[in-house]
Parts: C-alpha cells; structure tokens; sequence
C-alpha cells in the first residue's frame, strides 16, 4: 500500500545518483526486495511505471526487482532457517530467541545507463 | 548498440529518511520537545482517545497535536475546539503515512518553544506508517476491541515498533470474542517491552493511565 511512496524515495535517489555520475537517461533500476519487507514487487513495478514516467531521465525505464529470500537466525542453537516457513520460533531447537538476518531489505542495488 | 554501463548504488531507500529522522529526534531532544507518534486502524478512536487524555494534562503541560490525514480537516477542528490546544492539520497528499521531512514541515507550523508534548496523529493504517521513522521520541497505537485480539498477528511490524499499545472501545467486549489476555500475550510475542493499557475514551475510563505515561515520558525526556 505504500509502495507508491517507495517508489518517489527510489525516483529521488535514481535522480542524485544520475546526477552524481553525470547520466543523462536511466535504462534500468535494480532493486533487492527482502521477502518480508512488506513491498509487493508487482505494486511496486505498477506505480514505478506510473511516476517514473513522468520524469523526463526515466522515461521508458525498468524496474527489475531481485527477490531476497529471508532468514531468520536462533541464538539458542545457532541456526539459519527460513523465515517465511517457520517464523520467529527455531524449527531445529524450539527457541524464540532467534533475530532477522536479512529479508527486509529494500535497497537501490544498481542503475543500467 | 548502445553499451550499458552498470552503477552500483547499493543504498537503502529508507536511508535518508532514518537520517531525517535520526536528526530530528536530536534537535527535539535539544528543544526538549518531546514526539509522539500515534497510529492505528480507522476508526480505532484516536481523536477521541486524544480529546479526553489532552483534557487531562493541558494544565499540566504545553500540549499540541499534528494531524495526518489524505484529505479533509475535521480532526483538526475537533481537537481545537474540544480542548483549546493549538492543532494543525497536515494534508499527505494521498500517501499512505507520514515520513520525516513532512513531520518536520507540519512541526514549522507548531511554536516548538512554548511547547513540551506534540502529538502526531498519523494516518489511519496499520501497515505502512510502521516502515517510516517520523523521528519521534516513541511510537504508540490504539487498538480497538472490534477490531480483534489477533491484529499483533496480522500486523506484526506495526507491534514491534510500538512501545505502548492502548487498547481502546473496553465497553463492548462483551460483545465480541476479544480476549484481552490473548491480545497482551501476541503484544509481547512481537515487542516484550510493549506497555499495554486498557480504556475506554467514550466514558473516560482507564484514560489517566495513558495520562499518566504520557506525562512520565515528557519529564523524562526533558531531563
């Protein structure tokens, strides 16, 4: 649902960084989408269309989305697991103390110029 | 064929904004203002649950409210009159929350040194304005009963980064299968630190415990 904001974050740094480095159009945004970061790719790539548009350097852009798959790791046994299958208790001891070790990443990984 | 060169950014697009953020706590801090951020579904009750608690401390301290919304300034209006204080209203544009810049934007319009508490009553939603850091001091929401004891599941982002959850519409649990116990144990599954208080804002009670947190955290910030 706040994708669309997302997406204005994304169009501001896409800007500076072309800036930066001299671009004059941007081809293509990667992102790293976390698999619990609560985005919807297809949100996202629905509203980028809409707003990217309009910007005169992103025109005709893409947004390629690369999907980041999470994992959840437990103090008590010291294990990785998969967070979307098991949740916040260790599927391999039973413990609850356990923290995110990457999933919620919503991250500009590169341009294509 | 045109040749594509690849600039590597690897950059968070929450990054500026935990910096905005990040810089306006401190200057609250240094202005010793103290933040709350305050969220919740519609219709959880949040500009009544406000009016009533503001009615309790304004004579204790200098109180003022932000009000986030898409369109529309009827809450504004209705704290205004219903307790006197100053009260803005902050229009989203059509976003779904409220971020750092438009906190400190609404927080220009607030006379900041004759003020110690400002209450920013963002967007009703339970899912987007938990991803942005307004820079307040604490985040707090309003849970009503009809809206059922399993919303920490549901929403489990929005819970861990509450650190006080006021359960609101107490009235009518006898009307619905709310189990407050239940809710309090999925509240400390998501954030064990979590201060939970029961009220009821359409008849006042349990409202002085908000009250009294409320007051607790401005003195301790300004410490």
């Amino acid at each position: 649902m706040h994708e669309l904001g997302i997406v204005f974050y994304i169009i501001r740094d896409v800007k500076q960084a072309a800036e930066e480095h001299g671009v004059g159009h941007v081809n293509a945004v990667v992102m790293n989408i976390g698999e619990v970061s609560t985005v919807i790719p297809e949100y996202l790539t629905d509203c980028w269309r809409w707003a990217a548009d309009k910007e005169e350097i992103l025109k005709g852009c893409e947004l390629k989305i690369n999907m980041v798959p999470a994992v959840t790791h437990c103090d008590g046994c010291g294990a990785d697991y998969p967070t979307v299958a098991h949740g916040k208790t260790c599927p391999h001891c039973g413990s609850g103390d356990t923290w995110l070790l990457r999933g919620r990443e919503v991250e500009i990984k590169e341009i294509e110029v | 064929m045109d040749q594509v060169k690849i600039i590597e950014i690897k950059k968070s697009v929450f990054a500026d904004n935990d910096k905005d953020a990040a810089d306006l706590r401190k200057e609250l801090k240094h202005k010793g203002v103290y933040l709350l951020n305050l969220m919740s579904s519609p219709g959880a009750g949040k500009t009544t649950t406000l009016i009533r608690t503001i009615n309790l401390i304004k004579d204790r301290i200098r109180v003022a409210v932000m009000e986030a919304d898409i369109d529309s300034d009827v809450d504004a209006v209705k704290i205004k009159e219903a307790t006197g204080i100053p009260s803005i209203q902050l229009h989203t544009g059509g976003m779904c929350h409220l971020d750092a810049e438009m906190t400190r934007q609404g927080l220009d319009n607030v006379a900041l040194e004759g003020t110690d508490l400002v209450i920013l009553e963002n967007v009703g939603n339970l899912v987007c304005p938990a991803e942005f850091d307004t820079g307040a001091v604490r985040n707090a929401m309003i849970l009503s009963v009809p809206e059922g004891h399993d919303k920490p599941l549901k929403y489990p982002l929005m819970f861990s980064v509450c650190d006080l959850v006021v359960i609101n519409k107490m009235d009518v649990l006898p009307y619905f299968d709310f189990d407050l116990d239940k809710c309090r144990e999925y509240i400390h599954m998501r954030n064990p630190k979590a201060t939970v208080i029961p009220i009821c804002a359409k008849t006042g009670e349990g409202v002085e415990a908000f009250a009294e947190w409320l007051l607790a955290e401005v003195e301790a910030w300004k410490r």
